[in-house]
């Protein structure tokens, strides 16, 4: 019987353990791409380990490339250009790319893996890019769905940002969670205040990032943040600057006020921010003090479907509706437009701003990806 | 088993004993990947090399390690690591030379593992007591002939896109009744010849 026993569990560990030789073999031959040397810029070489994409490879280097989504392949932040060593377009990438990108050799990161020496180009400015280690020093709700969160840094102590760029976070795993993933969001604080950022949260509903922020992150505890991203801030010009916003899309148009009112930029300014019912406005207070700072800035917040126990007298409908009756009164010829929020507030308030003469080339926007 | 000709037995399995539309094997993945016909000739390429290889290296283990050990009741799990090891190996080979293939299959490719086909083929090589030759035909055959159903139905189910169905059979509804229709056409072959 023992005997018996022996030979059966023998002869299977036999199979297994010989089958097992043979896949650690196989693995060192044919998952194993060695070192690979990276060229950027034709400047600067850094040898790393193959078999993860470049994204990632790129950050354990500590050269970050912008990257909303954190290399899920759907915000395409992370476009870099692959000159040599990379092979043909991958199905996951051709959707996020043009044809003139293509043309271009440009890549995205996230889904490029290295397997061979390669030449890549990347804009220099991102190598300006940091991780900073971070304290939470205030969570406050802003609205029933909306937190703000204050991270105070530490190391490195300064972050010089443009107003309107925004960092990445870096959740901890947390329940079921056990991966850490990495979210953008926009700064909301003001770019002369170098300490801190301000970041303003909306919770997703099972969001992995939104609901450890909300209900898992307490005040003093550490995080990471990488940034600052994005080329959503103020550009130079004379025109009226016309500002839409939905949501937690309030973060970065904050910061741009900041900015206008601590360098008294004397330009018009108009901020339209959408909201469904009463309970989903904030910072109507903030709006109003820089209401008396900036010299000519109005704020129109606008709810689509109050209740009636709201009392609301101001603007109603969808903030297309306010933006299309304010467009048609004023002149257009050099005003630039801000837009932050979803991706179809975002296009919907477009094609209200192009129908008003305002070109595509003065409009900024900033979508959630 | 020992008269009828590896070919014969080829064939048959393409035909009338296709794996998938006569005895039903292998049905979640064909399900779930026939949506694109290029995805599905990958995956139908997969479970070929996958087929042919285990059913080799099965009748190895089999005749030659637990049939003389008198161990044979310990099969399902000998097929079964063999199988895991096989597809292993086949998605380091795939990541290696063909990026796009291999994001292309996903999730599908480990879940080949899984694949009840795979395994039946195994046991039926055992029952039907095929020799070596008539082995690794028979699961060549059977690969095939997987290949063969998925491609099918993709073909049809982007088809159906076009078409008005009604909301509640959508997707995996209107795909089971469309692979039961293909098996009674394929019933139409099993007159040929039959293997058993």
């Amino acid at each position: 019987m023992i005997t018996k026993i022996l030979i059966a569990t023998l002869s299977m560990a036999g199979i297994s353990g010989l089958l097992a030789i043979i896949l650690v073999i196989a693995e060192r031959y044919l998952a194993n791409y060695g070192e690979c040397k990276i060229t950027i810029n034709n400047q600067k070489d850094l040898i790393v380990k193959g078999g993860s994409t470049l994204l990632s490879t790129l950050n354990s280097q500590k050269i970050f490339l912008p990257s909303a989504c954190g290399g899920r392949g759907t915000c395409a932040y992370c476009k870099c250009k692959v000159i040599d060593g990379v092979g043909p377009l991958l199905p996951t990438e051709e959707p996020l790319l043009n044809k003139q990108e293509i043309e271009n050799q440009i890549r995205l990161a996230c889904q490029v893996k290295v397997k061979q020496d390669m030449l890549i180009e990347i804009p220099e400015e991102l190598f300006n890019i940091k991780e900073f280690e971070t304290r939470v020093t205030l969570i406050q709700d802003l609205t029933h769905d909306i937190k703000l969160v204050r991270l105070q840094l530490i190391e490195p102590y300064e972050i010089f940002f443009k107003a309107g760029q925004y960092v990445q976070l870096i959740t901890a795993p947390y329940a079921g969670v056990k991966e850490s993933v990495s979210r953008a969001y926009s700064v909301a604080s003001a770019s002369h205040e170098h300490d801190h950022v301000d970041l303003m949260i909306r919770l997703v509903p099972e969001g992995i990032c939104t609901t450890w922020v909300h209900n898992y992150l307490n005040e003093n505890e550490r995080v990471k943040i990488i940034g600052p991203m994005g080329d959503f801030y103020l550009r130079d010009g004379e025109g009226e600057i016309i500002m839409v916003a939905g949501g937690s899309g309030m973060a970065p148009i904050v910061s741009l006020l900041e900015k206008i009112s601590k360098e008294d930029i004397e330009r018009k300014v108009t901020y339209f921010f959408g909201a469904v019912r009463k309970k989903d406005l904030f910072y109507i207070d903030e709006m109003r003090n820089l209401e008396n700072e900036i010299g000519n800035f109005t704020f129109i917040p606008a709810l689509s479907a109050p209740e009636p126990e709201d009392n609301w007298d101001g603007e109603t409908g969808l903030i297309t509706e306010p933006l299309d009756r304010y467009l048609s009164r004023s002149d257009n010829a050099t005003s630039q437009a801000y837009l932050c929020g979803s991706p179809g507030m975002i296009n919907a308030c477009i094609n209200v701003f192009v129908k008003h003469g305002i070109t595509r080339d003065r409009i900024f926007n900033d979508p959630f990806a | 088993m020992e008269g009828l000709s590896p070919w014969v037995i080829f064939f048959a399995s393409i035909f009338t004993g296709n794996i998938l539309l006569v005895y039903f094997l292998g049905m979640c993945s064909f399900l779930s990947v026939s949506k694109q016909v290029k995805t599905s000739l990958g995956l139908g390429l997969a479970v070929v090399f996958v087929l042919t290889i285990t059913s080799a290296l099965n009748y190895i283990v089999y005749y030659y390690i637990l049939e003389p050990l008198n161990i044979e009741y310990l099969r399902y799990i000998a097929f079964i690591i063999v199988i895991a090891s096989v597809v292993q190996l086949l998605e380091m080979i795939i990541e290696r030379i063909s990026e796009t293939l291999y994001i292309n299959l996903g999730i599908f490719l480990p879940l080949i593992t899984v694949n009840c086909a795979i395994l039946g083929v195994s046991l039926f090589m055992v029952i039907r007591k095929y020799t070596f030759i008539q082995s690794v035909l028979f699961g060549a055959g059977s690969g095939i002939g997987w290949m063969l159903a998925i491609l099918a139905m993709a073909g049809i189910r982007a088809r159906l896109n076009e078409q008005k169905i009604p909301p509640a059979l959508r997707g995996p509804g209107i795909a089971l009744i469309i692979s039961g229709i293909m098996a009674m056409a394929f019933i139409g072959f099993s007159g040929i010849v039959q293997i058993q």
